[in-house]
């Protein structure tokens, strides 16, 4: 590409930049329209430019998309993974008292050195039987209202609650919908804010949307190094933006997923270093890295009286990105 | 034909303005029946033949549920794009264009006013801009509305009409589900009203939040609600979606809606539920019922 006339990336951005300022100081829209023209003409310059010449690359991080793929290691820790290596006399409680028991959502009472604790997560399944039985980690309404329900007997006995997240999403399905997904996972929301016992939320993997938000809100949000949270799957997003999940790459880089991106954004508290390489080369070495995080979040939260337990949970949330202006 | 048109007179000044006011016709989605833009309006902008509800914007909203003027409140906000946010176009000026399509700064009218003499805050989400997605903008002016109330103690009323979170803001609109969420949890402990009413379409992130939250959830007819949008479910599923699916009508039947209600009883209904919840025996409190005590 060396022979391509097309003049570097960083002339078309002076340029766009330019034309930025000059849109301000246009006063007729007549001006305004044909500048906006230029300026989406010097973009399509810019989206012609090959990928493949380093020269035109932006200077962006490497890493979203690898992120994704390693957030979605086939051979990752999932939730019953680390549940073996931080707790201990792990004792499954099953269902939702109204429809039946859904295992893509698992709860049980444990102890964490020593201590009473509740542990939960969305669980994904390594064999294709395995996955089918767990339904790739996807909760239908029933697996939020098993999971609200085993936190409030958790809470009723004042017992701290550890959620770890790891879903591509609510499982978007005919039954899920008339059982009310839309519902289960409003109602996980509101009533996570107000339970007077400590929540450590961990993402572990995959937060997929408002599937893994609805049993992620807690006093302190963690995530691994190399796993993500995300409005949209970057694929969903391709599709959307460019009618082509094929530019999933793109979109993931779009949509700033990755565990540094939501620390600066102020959606997780802290990020978790995982083992060299990633969580899938050593399960039991990931578990010890996120043992001691566990520990001291929930000692700083369970040294709080109640209701500032909750006051600063609700401030947490409140506080989440406050991007505007005006007023 | 003149012995004709002296005989309808009336027809005959319709049928004059036929000429002049091409574009006042509408075509009624579901039955396809032609309309006159001024009879769907008088008729609550219900189809007058199939009652099919049309999609009205914020301040349509605004006019039928109030009883007269109300006080708009944050309408300076607008998203500083968070994510730098780009695809085939920037999302900053995606925002722009919406703006000046819009008059509004984001997807949410906030605004107090009387409802049958009740003071309330009233929440009119905009379909318009951007299929009145929610990233931080629409997610801290709601929350700001849930505040008042409490502080007010004075009823809310959310009317959806959102495609879910935005995704040009990420993860800092899935954020917001949260952030709402906890502060309806305040408006269920003080036990302020909160009246959500669903509206073609609610689905996403929107519904599994705040609109799924209200004391009472209603719908209007026909509007699409649900989690997953229609074409994802059948992507998932491969297999067409039974008619009627995600309707209104389908979630009254699975028991996911109080109520499913015409737009021109709305108001009313709406009224009936504040008294429910209001109403005292003591007649000075009646009188003020849902008004904020005195300081
Ligand atoms: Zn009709």
């Amino acid at each position: 590409m060396s022979d391509d006339p097309q003049p570097p990336r960083q002339e078309l951005d002076a340029l766009q930049k330019r034309i930025r300022e000059l849109e301000q100081l246009a006063s007729e829209p007549e001006a305004q329209e044909k500048l906006r023209k230029m300026y989406s003409l010097l973009e399509d310059m810019k989206e012609g430019e090959s990928p493949d010449d380093p020269s035109a690359a932006e200077p962006a991080p490497p890493g979203a998309w690898q992120r994704v793929l390693l957030a979605r290691h086939p051979q990752r820790p999932y939730f019953l993974d680390y549940v073996q290596h931080l707790f201990e006399g792990f004792s499954e409680v099953h269902g939702d008292r109204g429809f039946g028991d859904d295992t893509a959502i698992v709860c049980g009472m444990a102890r964490f050195q020593g201590q009473p604790v509740l542990a939960l997560g969305q669980q994904k399944g390594r064999s294709t039987k395995d996955k089918l039985h767990r339904n790739f980690g996807m909760a239908k309404p029933e697996g939020y209202r098993k999971a609200i329900r085993v936190m409030q007997y958790a809470a009723k006995f004042a017992r701290p609650i550890f959620t770890f997240l790891d879903t591509p999403g609510a499982y978007p399905g005919i039954d899920a919908e008339a059982r009310g997904q839309a519902e289960a996972i409003a109602y996980n929301l509101r009533e996570m804010a107000r339970l007077p016992v400590p929540i450590i939320v961990t993402v572990i993997g995959e937060g997929g949307s408002g599937g893994a938000l609805g049993i992620g809100v807690g006093d302190s949000v963690l995530i691994l190094e190399n796993a993500i949270y995300s409005v949209i799957s970057p694929e969903s997003c391709a599709a959307i933006v460019w009618r082509n999940s094929g530019k999933a790459e793109l979109a993931a880089e779009a949509l700033k997923l990755t565990a540094e991106d939501l620390l600066k954004m102020g959606v997780v508290d802290e990020i978790v270093p995982e083992p060299p390489g990633g969580a899938q080369a050593d399960h039991r070495a990931a578990a010890a890295l996120l043992a001691p995080v566990l520990e001291r979040c929930l000692s700083e939260a369970a040294q709080l009286p109640v209701n500032d337990l909750l006051d600063r949970r609700y401030q947490k949330f409140r506080k989440m990105a406050q991007f505007w202006t005006g007023e | 034909m003149a012995w004709f048109r002296k005989e309808k007179k009336p027809l005959e000044s319709v049928e004059g303005k036929r000429v002049h006011t091409e574009g006042l016709w509408t075509k009624c989605e579901s039955c396809r029946q032609i309309i006159w833009k001024k009879d769907l309006e008088a008729n609550w902008n219900a189809c007058p033949r199939c009652s099919f509800h049309f999609k009205i914007d914020a301040r349509t909203r605004l006019r039928l549920l109030f009883d007269g003027e109300w006080v708009e409140h944050y309408s300076g906000l607008a998203s500083t794009d968070p994510l730098q946010f780009k695809d085939l176009k920037a999302y900053r000026e995606r925002l722009s264009q919406m703006q000046k399509k819009t008059g509004m700064n984001d997807a949410v009218v906030v605004a107090e006013g009387r409802l049958e003499g009740r003071p309330v805050v009233l929440c009119a989400m905009e379909y318009n801009f951007i299929g009145g997605s929610m990233g931080a903008v629409v997610g801290e002016k709601i929350t700001r509305a849930i505040e008042m109330s409490l502080a007010k103690r004075v009823p809310l009323i959310i009317v959806s009409a959102s495609g879910g979170a935005r995704m040009m803001e990420g993860v800092v609109s899935l954020m917001q589900m949260a952030k709402i969420s906890a502060a309806l949890a305040r408006l269920d402990e003080a036990r302020v009203p909160y009246i959500s009413v669903l509206t073609d379409p609610t689905t996403g992130g929107t519904t599994a939040s705040f609109a799924m939250l209200g004391d009472l959830n209603v719908a209007e007819p026909g509007a699409l609600i649900g989690f997953a949008g229609p074409r994802v479910i059948e992507q998932t599923i491969c297999q067409k979606l039974p008619e009627g699916f995600q309707r209104s009508e389908f979630l009254l039947e699975h028991g996911m809606l109080d109520a499913v209600v015409d737009r021109k009883d709305l108001k009313t209904y709406i009224a009936r539920a504040l008294e429910f919840c209001t109403w005292t025996s003591d007649k000075a409190g009646s009188a003020a019922a849902g008004a904020p005590p005195a300081p």
